[in-house]
């Protein structure tokens, strides 16, 4: 049990650091064979490693997850005895990761990698246990030490569980996304706090998370809004040669624009997760800081100090703070910084929000009106509230909470018309709302429009109605009740094209009309 | 076909008419009098005349739309169509005239203000189908929606289009009507309560071609008339009783709106004298000007009216008027030749003698209830107004009799004399008589005069059109004999309350052959016999009054039935005629109004029987105690048709002393 234990900890010393490695996919940096010593791991050092990597490959992201988790989880399985193994492991997965993975994935795989992950995770508890139940000072080792080995070994029991997290998430395609933001939220005093082998897991978590390719880039990359801080976790331009701390200085001496502000741009990736805080150690997402610190108090003690729960926001208050205004990341946009006239986005939500907006899918359809359609789910909430309400409506199928609005809206352009809607008119003409009768615009205003369009349809469905009961209920001050024609609205309409045709229709009935009543007298008396 | 004609008839009959082209009768009958019944008997000569007629024809009114049908196929050139006799216009019948072939080309204006039970759909196959209407009037729709504006929208000619007191209508139809019909000229929208500043805007905004705007008693605010005033345009505007409207609003009459030349805002009761300057300094082409009811008449409102150079017309109905501002007004304004001082308070001999002197040129002049004014006034009136064509002075009771000899002596051009509730007496109706083209001549409530001013006016007068002898007591048969002796063009006239009047005078009266309203009611003399002759003679009746004239019975109703088959509006109350002189009167197919209040020989059956034979009825007033006595299925029935009834419930009212009624009323009033 003994050798056990000590294996382990070599092992864990050797397999914390090729993790590391392997997932910064930085291999000529940190050459595998590098001694496996903490102690010679350099806090600068290592978050270079990390930040390196920031080179957008966007289009690799999604995969990466997968493939930088599974690979490993496979290997993992043994690391505990063979260290050795884990190295090469570390090197496979660098060169897959190189060679330029174009991966087609096999869920099935997965799954069996990720059962297979989780019977080793418990081993790896059991040995954890092992180990902490056995914690003796007659190791000769400094408590400190111990503690350390014991903290490492936690660490990397939940980097598997990150990883188990992942893979499973990597089903997902938006966790995936999500999972990218999770490495620069390692507040600088917790690193310091930690010792070096914790520090090297919990980069490599960070850099388990933060899938990113390796080629030395100089695009520009965001995190996600994090009200701390939001510039500490942004990778700015030519960030290649610095380090994570320095990031805001970088970002200040390159991007001051003409205007007063700092112009931040974040990626689309960025911008498209939906979390935006995450659990350095169990990566779960967080869309609020606040609600991370929370989270972050079931980790452990240190996590519940005024300190780690405070917003760490105060740290850079001492420096003169810029104004800061963002940019989208779609090229041609107003919005985008290289745009002629461009007008920066005040805060990263304003970002989020501007790029759904216009350049997102329109992926939420309003169920209640089913045309309505919205890229921001909260613009979708706020729609709800007041669908149906909407009354105001034009020939065109817009519609308006307000009747000014909608006035304004036809003041505006030629060929539309207030619609009235079918319940106002109580059936009786549902026609009417085409102001314009011009066939053109009828088209127009047919293509898109629930009930402006079928006019001519209901008008004749009513024409006959109003046809054949004429005689009989000749008295009766309404001759038909007209409600029944509402479920006309509901059939796709033809466009009438051809009105001449559409009127042929109604001559019969005029016809029967004329019979009966024809045989009335028709003195002339009666004119006047 | 006319070829056809032409050869045979010249051949074989050698009917002179027959020579005669096509063209020619055409033109003939192009200078027939308007009158219905002349082309009616035209048409009756013979065949070939009959569809001439026919063919000829371009405006029809007919009664009932159950007709529709023949009358569609034998008038195929009809362009105006006026349908305000027929209560009961459904949809069908819509559909109907829009389906017919000829009709929906040569239709070009329509008229539905006195009928029912269309809708939308109806609306939208005539605008659709008749491409060339130009002219629809809905007036009264009150049951028309926003849908039925729309569907009127369809019209895409529609250059006039009248739509008052359709008050179920919103900005909404407006807003679709603003953008249907670019082409309106005129848009009248008075009453209709749900439109607001934002379909009036749009209007503004979309129907550029706007000559005449009706928006009165709209709930509008100054929010829209920036857009109207950019009308490039308009020459008509109407925003009486806008509440909303003030002088802040009439500031954006400042910069614009030069075409325009009629304003009335009237009743506008935010505006105030501080936004008359904007009106006057921008539109400097205004021709009509409506202030009634709005404005004191000060020096300072005339002095701003003084940049209104074309002035013509100038009411000032019920407005405080100051000396001041009506001798102010004297100086500006030189060209206005119609004055309206009616129900204004505080004019005054002085003021109104001032203003008239400067303004020599007036041809019309009202100055109803202006009760302080005396003869000095009159004598100014008359010695510097010598063109006045019509002068409205009721109630001026400080105005002695004297006053009315200079009215007759200066005044010749008169046309319309209005002296109701004056002290006028006989030697002024014998000057009056000397204006020989008077045609209305109302002398109400003047019971000073008698048989021999009447007789003045009667041998010197043969122009006279309408007279109103209300409850002017002094006259009997033999003025009245005159009268009808002397003016034989004589159309209306009025002999309520003149006690004196007998069934010689109806039949004199019948010699009156246009006569086409009579109203004599209380007259207790008049007998079936009088009715009767009036009946047989004046066949264009369609207004006849005989309320109180407790001896008419059965017997007069008999030949009126008969007879008098345009009679529209009766009024039978208190007379002796029972259910069988009712139910003959049914048969009048025109008879739309009847009012049959406290007639003891009426019978509920007899009521329910009548009521089912007239056809055409549209208004009926009953007895509210029939209600209960009649099955609720017969009135909704009837309600169906287009009638509708006002129940009353007065008491049986005893008759007012003839000659003292005046008193009488002053106390009951006190």
């Amino acid at each position: 049990m003994k050798d056990l234990k000590i294996d382990t900890e070599d092992n864990l010393h050797a397999e914390a650091w090729a993790k590391s490695t392997a997932r910064n996919k930085l291999p000529k940096h940190v050459p595998p064979d590098h001694p496996s010593q903490y102690g010679n791991f350099s806090l600068p050092r290592n978050q270079q490693n990390w930040v390196d990597p920031s080179v957008p490959d966007h289009t690799l992201r999604p995969q990466e997850p997968y493939e930088g988790f599974n690979q490993p989880s496979e290997n993992q399985s043994n690391h505990p005895h063979n260290p050795s193994s884990v190295q090469d492991i570390g090197l496979q997965m660098n060169d897959i990761i190189e060679i330029n993975k174009i991966l087609d994935w096999d869920p099935r795989t997965m799954l069996s990698n990720l059962s297979f992950l989780k019977q080793k995770i418990h081993q790896l508890q059991d040995l954890v246990d092992l180990i902490v139940g056995r914690r003796s000072p007659t190791m000769g080792r400094p408590d400190e030490l111990v503690t350390q080995q014991q903290q490492l070994i936690t660490a990397d029991l939940t980097s598997i569980i990150v990883q188990l997290i992942s893979t499973a998430g990597s089903l997902l395609p938006s966790v995936k996304n999500s999972l990218s933001a999770a490495g620069p939220s390692i507040p600088a005093e917790q690193l310091g706090q930690l010792g070096g082998v914790i520090l090297n897991t919990s980069s490599s978590v960070n850099a388990a998370a933060l899938p990113l390719s390796s080629d030395g880039g100089t695009k520009v990359i965001a995190d996600q809004p994090n009200p701390v801080d939001p510039t500490s976790h942004l990778v700015i331009e030519h960030l290649d040669e610095h380090e994570s701390k320095d990031e805001e200085d970088v970002e200040d001496g390159e991007n001051l624009p003409p205007g007063s502000y700092e112009i931040l741009q974040l990626e689309k990736e960025e911008i498209l997760a939906p979390h935006t805080h995450f659990c350095t150690i169990c990566g779960k997402g967080f869309k609020r800081d606040a609600n991370l610190r929370m989270h972050m108090r079931g980790h452990g003690d240190e996590y519940k100090t005024p300190a780690a729960l405070a917003k760490p926001h105060k740290d850079t208050g001492s420096e003169p703070v810029l104004i800061k205004r963002y940019s989208c990341p779609y090229v041609g946009c107003k919005r985008n910084k290289d745009h002629k006239k461009f007008q920066p986005l005040k805060t990263i939500l304003c970002v989020k929000n501007h790029y759904k907006r216009t350049h997102c899918d329109k992926r939420y359809t309003c169920s209640r009106c089913n045309t309505k359609k919205f890229s921001v789910i909260a613009d979708l909430k706020t729609h709800e509230k007041h669908c149906g309400k909407d009354k105001w409506l034009c020939s065109c199928g817009t519609t308006f909470s307000r009747k000014d609005k909608l006035f304004g809206h036809i003041t505006l352009f030629q060929g539309h018309t207030p619609a009235i809607p079918l319940d106002e008119a109580k059936g009786q003409a549902g026609p009417s709302t085409q102001g314009e009768t011009n066939e053109e615009s009828h088209k127009l205003g047919n293509m898109n429009f629930g009930f402006a369009s079928d006019g001519e349809v209901q008008d004749l469905m009513e024409d006959v109605k109003g046809m054949v009961d004429e005689p009989s209920g000749y008295y009766s001050p309404l001759t038909f009740d007209s409600s029944n024609f509402g479920g006309f609205n509901e059939f796709p309409r033809p466009s009438f094209d051809d009105p001449e045709g559409a009127f042929s229709f109604l001559i019969p009935g005029s016809c029967n009309y004329t019979r009966k009543s024809g045989g009335e007298s028709t003195s002339t008396n009666n004119l006047s | 076909m006319k070829k056809q004609k032409m050869s045979s008839s010249s051949t074989t009959s050698g009917n002179p008419f027959d020579l005669l082209s096509d063209e020619i009768v055409f033109l003939v009958l192009d200078h027939l009098s308007p009158n219905p019944l002349d082309s009616k008997s035209f048409s009756l000569v013979c065949k070939s005349f009959y569809s001439l007629e026919s063919l000829h024809r371009r405006s029809l009114r007919p009664l009932r739309t159950q007709h529709l049908p023949s009358v569609l196929s034998r008038y195929p050139n009809l362009s105006l169509l006026d349908l305000s006799l027929c209560p009961r216009v459904p949809d069908s019948s819509l559909h109907l005239l829009s389906s017919s072939p000829s009709l929906s080309l040569s239709l070009r204006s329509i008229d539905l203000s006195r009928s029912r039970f269309f809708s939308a759909s109806g609306l939208t196959s005539l605008a659709l189908r008749c491409i060339n209407l130009v002219e629809v009037d809905v007036s009264n729709a009150t049951e028309l929606r926003d849908a039925g504006a729309a569907a009127l929208a369809q019209a895409k000619n529609l250059e006039r289009l009248r739509m008052s007191r359709c008050k179920m209508v919103t900005d909404m139809g407006v807003g679709c009507l603003a953008v249907g019909c670019r082409k309106l000229r005129e848009l009248v929208l008075k009453w209709c309560l749900g439109v607001g500043d934002l379909g009036v805007g749009l209007v503004a905004v979309k129907c550029k071609e706007l000559r005449t705007l009706d928006v009165s008693y709209l709930p509008i605010s100054n929010k829209c008339l920036p857009s109207i005033m950019k009308l490039p345009y308009l020459e008509d505007l109407i925003l009486e009783g806008c509440y909303g409207i003030d002088d802040d609003g009439l500031a954006a009459l400042k910069d614009g709106c030069h075409s325009l030349k009629s304003l009335d805002i009237s009743s506008c009761q935010s505006i105030s004298q501080v936004g008359v300057p904007s009106i006057t300094s921008g539109s400097t082409s205004l021709r009509h000007l409506n202030l009634s009811y709005c404005i004191p008449v000060t020096f300072a409102l005339a002095g701003s009216l003084k940049r209104l150079s074309v002035l013509q017309t100038l009411k000032l109905d019920g407005c405080m008027v100051t000396i001041s501002g009506l001798k102010a007004l004297g100086d500006c304004c030189a060209s206005l030749t119609e004055l309206s001082l009616s129900k204004c308070a505080g004019v005054t001999d002085e003021g109104l003698s001032a203003l008239v002197t400067k303004h020599r040129q007036l041809k019309k002049l009202d100055i109803t209830c202006c009760r302080k004014i005396t003869d000095v006034s009159i004598a100014h009136i008359s010695r510097s107004c010598t063109e006045l064509t019509s002068l409205r002075m009721e109630s001026c009771t400080l105005v002695p009799k004297e006053a009315f000899v200079l009215i007759g002596q200066r005044c010749p051009h008169l046309e319309e004399l209005d002296l109701t509730d004056n002290e006028i007496d006989d030697e002024g109706l014998e000057y009056i008589s000397r204006c020989s083209r008077i045609r209305v001549l109302k002398l109400g409530i003047c019971l000073n005069i008698t048989d021999k001013g009447l007789s003045c006016i009667g041998g010197a007068c043969p122009k006279l059109i309408e007279l109103d002898l209300y409850r002017s007591a002094g006259v009997t048969g033999v003025g009245i004999l005159s009268i009808a002796r002397g003016c034989p063009s004589l159309e209306i006239i009025n002999v309520s309350y003149c006690n004196d009047i007998t069934d010689a005078s109806l039949m004199s009266l019948s010699k009156c052959s246009s006569l086409n309203t009579l109203e004599c009611r209380g007259c207790p003399l008049i007998t079936s016999l009088g009715i009767s002759a009036i009946a047989v003679s004046c066949r264009k009746l369609t207004k006849l009054d005989i309320k109180k004239c407790g001896n008419i019975d059965d017997t007069g109703m008999i030949p009126l039935a008969h007879y008098s088959q345009n009679l529209r509006q009766i009024n039978l109350s208190y007379t002796s005629v029972t259910d069988v002189g009712l139910l003959s009167l049914a048969s009048v197919s025109c008879l739309q109004s009847m009012t049959i209040l406290h007639l003891k020989g009426l019978t509920a059956c007899g009521l329910a029987a009548a009521l089912l034979t007239c056809g055409g009825l549209t208004k009926v007033k009953l007895q509210s105690s029939f209600r209960s006595m009649l099955p609720h299925l017969l009135f909704d029935h009837l309600e169906a048709r287009g009638c509708t009834f006002h129940w009353r419930n007065k008491v049986f009212q005893a008759e007012l002393d003839p000659k003292c009624w005046k008193i009488q009323l002053e106390e009951q009033m006190q």
